[in-house]
């Protein structure tokens, strides 16, 4: 890919998130609405059907299409792309917007990413009985595969796990949208009942209910919707191996964020991460999947990551804040969601708008979601110049 | 020379006129299928079937019973002594049955020769029965017939002699019943035509007729399973045989007997066959199997009995659908819609070489082994270059692991870890062992297991389990 192509070319004018958790009393139509009526008035757009000329979204567990989008925000005769990639989708439904825009097809888009996993009757994601091989096809069970060999490798432990779900526990206290709001300590998470060894119920992720939406527009056009618009830096997704079948795996490091990120830095000119960033969404879908994406993303070292975790590099405060609201940990997973509400909260950051939670001066921001087996990657970049 | 030195069959006297099934009047000549009425079964029917064919001969002289059936109702419990006891039989007598599968029929035929040829009997009865249901008004239903055919297979005298046999095998899930289930289920029709009765019955039947010497044309009559008139045709297509050479079906008159319903039809065709003709009789179930006979001119001595034409001649239909039920002791209300079927039989179809064999594909461009087998090499991107490679009796090492407290399992946790076996990787779960004794490196043997019993069956594949000091593999 030309590196060039999408830089600076397209800008985020607008940003909406419903309340996630458990919204037992809402639907899938209440929270697009939510969401995305939330976006039009931060972009000030007054009349959709006029404004917005098509739509990206992504979500995992419904199979109903583009109409069910179209009939929640009532915008006919539009092309709408409904897209599903596991927990890269919501990045996956931005991209192809910010592609469009940056193609020139549309001047204005909506993206949106929304999940409703709380309606199927099951606590956790469900476990399919469809096939033999692979079983049990838990997602604990896919990410704690890196876990025994991370650990014999560089001589890390639970103990390092949990500082992750307590950091994020307490950034998600910061924002008012998060599901859950609870400070925990170690002990919480290392006496808590395991789910999938090493992952105890701390470990891993809120999984909730959830939508989120961004309006994108030429950058030349960015300030006709508001003084602060947020550039995009780049965009990217990438597929990787099976971490099952791969025979060179090595369970250290996770290959789809390192392909992802290569290209990512490329397209957005970075070559110190840790030193150009300001601030980073990752995807903690699991406390170890935090600690590998630290390595991976080249925000520290490989194996070093325990280090940065003890003595707080990533904390609020800290010198690279990570998961500022919480993350998937605490301001919950839906899964299609995701991708668009680390967006939010990026926009919210580069803007100034984060409150207890605001990481000062922050002019660089990067949103990473991993998700299949983990297959997926996707990264997305923001700027404020 | 071993073959057939009698036969006789059974068709219930109680026909149910298809018409009823779906609530419109019967016609006389209308379409029908046999049906064993509230006194009648499986055994009753193998029962009828037997005295039939042993007409006339020494019954002191039967030295073995083979009884074959997919829906004798008891387990633990021998249905041929029952038969044999029906028949006062000999208290020496050897008896087995054959089960599992609609293929048992021809199964315990070939039983019989064999145990004839190598001189283990002088006579051997075989006889098989069924009495299988579709759930009322389901699509089974109306195809499912019940009978039950007889053979006394011997030395001397025979009436038709055994020339060849052949049979193919496929691990195939198209039709089961479920242990404690009344009714036969099936998966998509298509499916188990394409990929079950046109492949499996046609290199049945080529191979037979191979074996025995002969060119498809050479026989009189072909009895062939029929699944129904269209996928008769085509297998008789495959295999070279013309129209005119099939045994009539039966479809509508009799209906399908299950593991007695190729027996059957070769039991129709040598009613109208002469001497010195030969003829073919071929079943399906899990593969397909066929054996091939030569008519002798004891055929035109032997004395007469009903037969398969006798019975289907002496017949009385059921007045109503409802009469069928209450023979039954069927509950109108039941049908088959909405069960778990489980596991796609399609996807297990495609995936039983990694699933039940354990058997990945090794590129011969490049070396490395996969499972399952890949198209595109992941080591060296070749495509489409690929050897069998079977990787159950190899030993592996664990390369990663964890204890999933969250799967469904009846202890947890389940271990599930990710294997290396012959440069391959492979993601399994553990048996015969405990979270403490799983470790990085820890050398591992695979044995085969159940997995999981979506839609009420056994589903198996291969699990790792520890390869402890001083146990022999």
């Amino acid at each position: 890919m030309n590196p060039e192509a999408i830089r600076d070319k397209v800008s985020v004018v607008g940003v909406g998130c419903c309340q996630f958790g458990e919204n037992w009393t809402s639907s899938r139509e209440d929270m697009i609405v939510d969401a995305v009526y939330e976006a039009y008035e931060d972009a000030g757009i007054e009349d959709p059907d006029r404004q917005i000329e098509a739509v990206f979204a992504g979500a995992v567990y419904p199979r109903e299409g583009s109409g069910e989008v179209a009939e929640a925000l009532k915008l006919f005769g539009k092309p709408i792309t409904m897209l599903m990639d596991y927990c890269q989708t919501g990045t996956d439904a931005f991209r192809c917007g910010v592609f469009s825009v940056a193609a020139g097809l549309y001047d204005t888009v909506l993206v949106i990413g929304f999940d409703k996993p709380k309606d199927r009757g099951v606590s956790g994601p469900s476990v399919n009985f469809d096939k033999v091989r692979g079983l049990p096809a838990t997602p604990a069970g896919w990410f704690s595969l890196c876990a025994a060999r991370y650990f014999d490798t560089f001589d890390a432990g639970r103990e390092d796990l949990a500082r992750i779900a307590v950091k994020n526990h307490h950034n998600g206290t910061l924002a008012p949208k998060s599901m859950l709001k609870k400070e925990i300590t170690v002990e919480d998470v290392l006496k808590a009942r395991i789910i999938s060894w090493p992952f105890g119920l701390f470990d891993c992720a809120a999984q909730s209910d959830g939508a989120a939406a961004a309006i994108i527009t030429r950058t030349d056009l960015g300030r006709s919707f508001r003084d602060d618009p947020v550039l995009v830096k780049s965009v990217t997704v990438a597929t990787a191996e099976h971490p099952q079948r791969d025979p060179d795996f090595d369970f250290l490091a996770w290959k789809p964020t390192l392909y992802a990120a290569k290209d990512a830095y490329a397209q957005a000119g970075i070559t110190e991460p840790f030193r150009e960033l300001d601030v980073v969404q990752l995807h903690d879908c699991f406390t170890l999947t935090e600690m590998l994406s630290y390595e991976d993303l080249g925000l520290c070292k490989k194996g070093e990551a325990k280090d940065h975790i003890a003595s707080g590099t990533f904390e609020l405060g800290g010198e690279l804040p990570v998961n500022t609201d919480g993350g998937l940990k605490t301001f919950g997973h839906p899964t299609g969601a995701t991708g668009v509400r680390m967006i939010y909260e990026n926009v919210l950051q580069l803007q100034g708008r984060a409150g207890p939670r605001q990481v000062p001066n922050a002019t660089l921001a990067l949103s990473h979601n991993i998700g299949g087996a983990p297959q997926t990657c996707g990264i997305a970049i923001l700027g404020m110049n | 020379m071993t073959g057939i030195a009698a036969f006789g069959a059974y068709v219930p006297y109680t026909r149910l006129p298809l018409a009823l099934i779906q609530g419109r009047p019967a016609k006389e000549g209308g379409p029908e299928k046999a049906v064993a009425y509230y006194d009648e079964d499986a055994i009753t029917m193998a029962v009828a079937a037997a005295i039939d064919c042993l007409a006339g001969i020494d019954r002191d002289q039967v030295d073995a019973v083979y009884f074959a059936s997919t829906s004798y109702e008891l387990k633990e419990k021998q249905g041929a002594a029952v038969i044999a006891k029906a028949l006062d039989l000999r208290r020496d007598v050897l008896t087995s049955d054959h089960a599992g599968s609609l293929r048992a029929g021809t199964g315990a035929l070939e039983a019989g020769l064999v145990a004839v040829k190598a001189g283990a009997a002088r006579n051997a009865l075989v006889v098989a029965s069924d009495c299988r249901m579709g759930a009322p008004r389901g699509a089974l239903e109306g195809k499912l017939g019940d009978g039950a055919a007889a053979f006394l297979v011997s030395a001397e005298n025979t009436i038709a002699t055994w020339t060849a046999s052949h049979a193919v095998t496929a691990e195939f899930q198209d039709a089961w019943r479920i242990d404690g289930e009344p009714f036969t289920h099936s998966w998509e029709d298509r499916f188990v035509v394409q990929e079950g009765v046109i492949p499996n019955l046609g290199d049945a039947l080529r191979g037979l007729i191979d074996k025995a010497g002969a060119a498809p044309g050479d026989f009189a009559k072909v009895a062939l399973y029929a699944h129904d008139a269209r996928t008769l045709a085509a297998v008789a297509g495959a295999a070279g045989i013309d129209r005119s050479q099939l045994q009539d079906p039966l479809l509508g008159r009799l209906g399908n007997t299950g593991a007695a319903y190729a027996p059957m039809l070769l039991i129709a065709a040598l009613e109208e066959a002469s001497p010195g003709q030969k003829l073919l009789v071929a079943s399906y179930g899990d593969g397909a199997h066929g054996l091939a006979f030569e008519t002798s001119d004891a055929l035109a001595a032997l004395p007469p009995r009903l037969g398969v034409a006798g019975h289907l001649a002496r017949r009385r239909t059921l007045g109503s659908y409802d009469a069928y039920l209450r023979s039954r002791k069927l509950d109108p209300k039941e049908w088959e819609g909405g069960a778990d079927l489980g596991l796609s039989a399609t996807v297990r179809h495609r995936e039983s070489d990694a699933d039940i064999g354990f058997i990945g594909g090794r590129c011969t461009a490049c070396g490395q082994i996969h499972l399952p087998t890949p198209r595109v090499c992941y080591a060296c991107k070749a495509k489409d270059q690929w050897e069998p490679a079977r990787l159950s009796d190899k030993t592996g090492r664990v390369l990663a692991f964890t204890f999933d407290y969250f799967f469904p399992a009846a202890e947890p946790p389940t271990i599930m870890v990710v294997t290396e076996v012959e440069g391959c990787r492979v993601q399994v779960q553990m048996a015969n062992t405990q979270p403490d004794e799983v470790r990085l490196d820890l050398p591992v043997e695979f044995v085969f297991r159940k997995i999981h019993d979506a839609g009420g069956k056994a589903n198996y594949f291969w699990k790792a389990s520890p390869l402890r000091k001083g146990e022999a593999r």
